[in-house]
């Protein structure tokens, strides 16, 4: 048996006579932080979604530490220690920063009736600013979150997906739209998830840097396909792989 | 509870506990049916305001409890144990109302809370055998407690206040369990709410539930309280009048409702000097209100605070403009 986290076998979607996604397959190993990159319409977003349960693919298999989770739902596969971010921002913009975290992680302690009477914070709270302190944000974890910077929000987002202290986390373009002193901070910060967690991640981002800074493999797709596999050093020498999207 | 809240409550319950002493009869008749009304609203509140579900269903509930207790003690049988009666009842409808919101959501869920009003007012006026029909029921009774009877109107009043407060307390200790964040993630992000592991199937069932709890408890203590009901009361009408005093108090806001009740439940009587004009008079104030506030009157204070912030903001970062300029 594989001891990959995420194993996608086949997987393929279409939208009528549009195949998005044709047949594509990968691993991701334990603690492993997995690039995904291409051009607009190669399927990224597509796969994502059929990952994260938000579609169902026509074909192909999704297993997750074993168990093939191809058609579950996003509540279903939280459950199971899937964690996301969004392309867009995401928080809970009436809540302030600490409960947005804290209601990020809520669900996995006790019951339905017995949250009814649970603490606020669920015996969360230190949980929540441990993560806050790492993520630089104490200055603002009592303040709402929607009263905040686009990149302190991005903060925000990005740690709500890591407070369930999930087996897997899919990070759909954690650098768009953040100021580029931003991005290596979010680098910064996912390599030390990474290796105090041992946490596995998948990444779909179009800063290049970034990714061949922060991935440890990356995939290429390109219309639907994978065109290549391999080390940040393997795909940056790939010629397909610059001649189809990376250039020169 | 930040100190200004407590400090609002504490005073609006000194006033609701003293001020009926000095009223008439009618005086009391008001303060109790402003009190059947926030409690009914704060059940909307938490639908509405709290889980972002559209309801316009409300006053169905209200008519399930309060015939539930007028044909209980018809049929002789105590109002302790219609009421409880009255509130299973509303929860169990309440969740089967819900399961349309899992499909539909936005003003297509308000047109299915608005046909499920209107196939309970038709078995409230059809139903003559159980419900009395168009005639309604009269002489219904009012409870006692052990040897104390509550049939006098202040004794009533006090009756009701004190199911307002306990069910205030609730409420407001529901809100603060991790329920009120789930309740709220589902309003404000249903999607993200999902992929945190939030089952929005499940509390967007139990906001209806419990929002319908409140309805049928102040249905119970309304039948009570005027002794006579028919299904006029009970019409859509009614609950679009519900769902305004939640606008108006300012949805999410855990006082809305009584603000909010106190504009759909007393204002009308304070308008009445205008007479014919009355109602063009309070549709106007409430177009107003909604234009000018449509966060309702509790937002005040917060679009003080976020303009104070706003300037403050400003100024430091135009100061911080000044610096940079000077140093340079």
């Amino acid at each position: 048996m594989s001891s990959a986290v995420l194993k996608v076998s086949g997987l393929k979607k279409a939208y009528g006579a549009i195949q998005a996604v044709g047949g594509v397959s990968f691993e991701v190993q334990p603690g492993e932080i997995f690039g995904v990159i291409g051009p607009n319409g190669s399927g990224k977003t597509t796969l994502f979604n059929s990952m994260l349960g938000q579609i169902t693919p026509d074909e192909g298999r999704i297993e997750l530490k074993g168990e093939d989770v191809t058609r579950l739902g996003p509540l279903a596969l939280n459950r199971r220690g899937v964690g996301r971010t969004f392309q867009t921002l995401q928080v809970f913009g009436k809540m302030t920063v600490r409960d947005n975290l804290i209601v990020a992680a809520q669900e996995h302690k006790g019951s339905l009736l017995s949250r009814m009477f649970a603490p606020g914070d669920s015996g969360l709270g230190d949980r929540a600013d441990a993560l806050i302190e790492q993520f630089h944000i104490s200055h603002v974890a009592n303040k709402k979150a929607g009263e905040l910077s686009y990149g302190q929000q991005k903060l925000v987002d990005i740690a709500m997906a890591f407070m369930s202290e999930p087996d897997l986390v899919l990070l759909d373009e954690p650098c768009a739209g953040v100021n580029p002193s931003l991005v290596g901070g979010i680098s910064t910060l996912l390599k030390e998830l990474n290796r105090t967690r041992r946490g596995s991640f998948v990444v779909i981002e179009h800063n290049m840097d970034f990714v061949m800074d922060l991935c440890h493999r990356i995939m290429v797709m390109v219309e639907g396909q994978v065109l290549a596999i391999g080390t940040p050093d393997e795909i940056r020498a790939n010629k397909q792989v610059l001649d189809a999207y990376l250039g020169n | 509870m930040k100190k200004t809240s407590l400090l609002v409550a504490a005073l609006v319950l000194a006033a609701l506990i003293i001020a009926p002493t000095f009223a008439k009869n009618y005086g009391i008749h008001m303060f109790t049916t402003w009190l059947v009304f926030i409690i009914a609203t704060m059940g909307l509140n938490l639908t509405v305001g709290y889980a972002g579900q559209k309801s316009l269903g409300h006053a169905a509930f209200f008519g399930i409890g309060a015939y539930t207790v007028a044909i209980f003690l018809k049929m002789g049988l105590s109002f302790w144990l219609a009421l409880p009666v009255a509130a299973l009842n509303c929860f169990v409808v309440g969740l089967i109302v819900g399961f349309p919101a899992i499909r539909v959501q936005t003003i297509y869920l308000a047109f299915a809370t608005l046909g499920f009003n209107t196939a309970m007012w038709l078995v409230m006026r059809n139903e003559e055998w159980l419900t009395g029909g168009t005639f309604g029921i009269n002489n219904i009774a009012r409870p006692s407690l052990g040897s104390l009877s509550l049939d006098g109107n202040l004794a009533y009043y006090y009756l009701v206040l004190t199911f307002a407060v306990v069910l205030a307390l609730l409420l407001w200790g529901l809100l603060r369990s991790p329920w009120g964040k789930a309740f709220t993630a589902l309003r404000d992000n249903p999607i993200r709410a999902e992929s945190l592991g939030i089952d929005t199937r499940g509390y967007t069932l139990l906001s209806f539930a419990i929002g319908a709890v409140y309805a049928g408890i102040a249905g119970g203590l309304y039948a009570s309280q005027v002794q006579f009901i028919d299904p006029a009361l009970f019409t859509v009408g009614a609950s679009i009048m519900m769902y305004l005093m939640v606008v108006v108090g300012g949805p999410g806001y855990f006082l809305g409702p009584v603000l909010g009740s106190a504009v759909g439940v007393v204002l009308p009587e304070w308008l009445r000097f205008a007479q014919a004009w009355y109602l063009f008079v309070f549709g106007t104030a409430v177009v107003l209100l909604m234009i000018w506030l449509p966060d309702g009157l509790l937002s005040i204070p917060d679009r003080i605070r976020a303009r104070r912030q706003s300037r403050l903001d400003s100024a430091q970062r135009a100061s911080r403009a000044l610096n940079t300029g000077a140093k340079a």
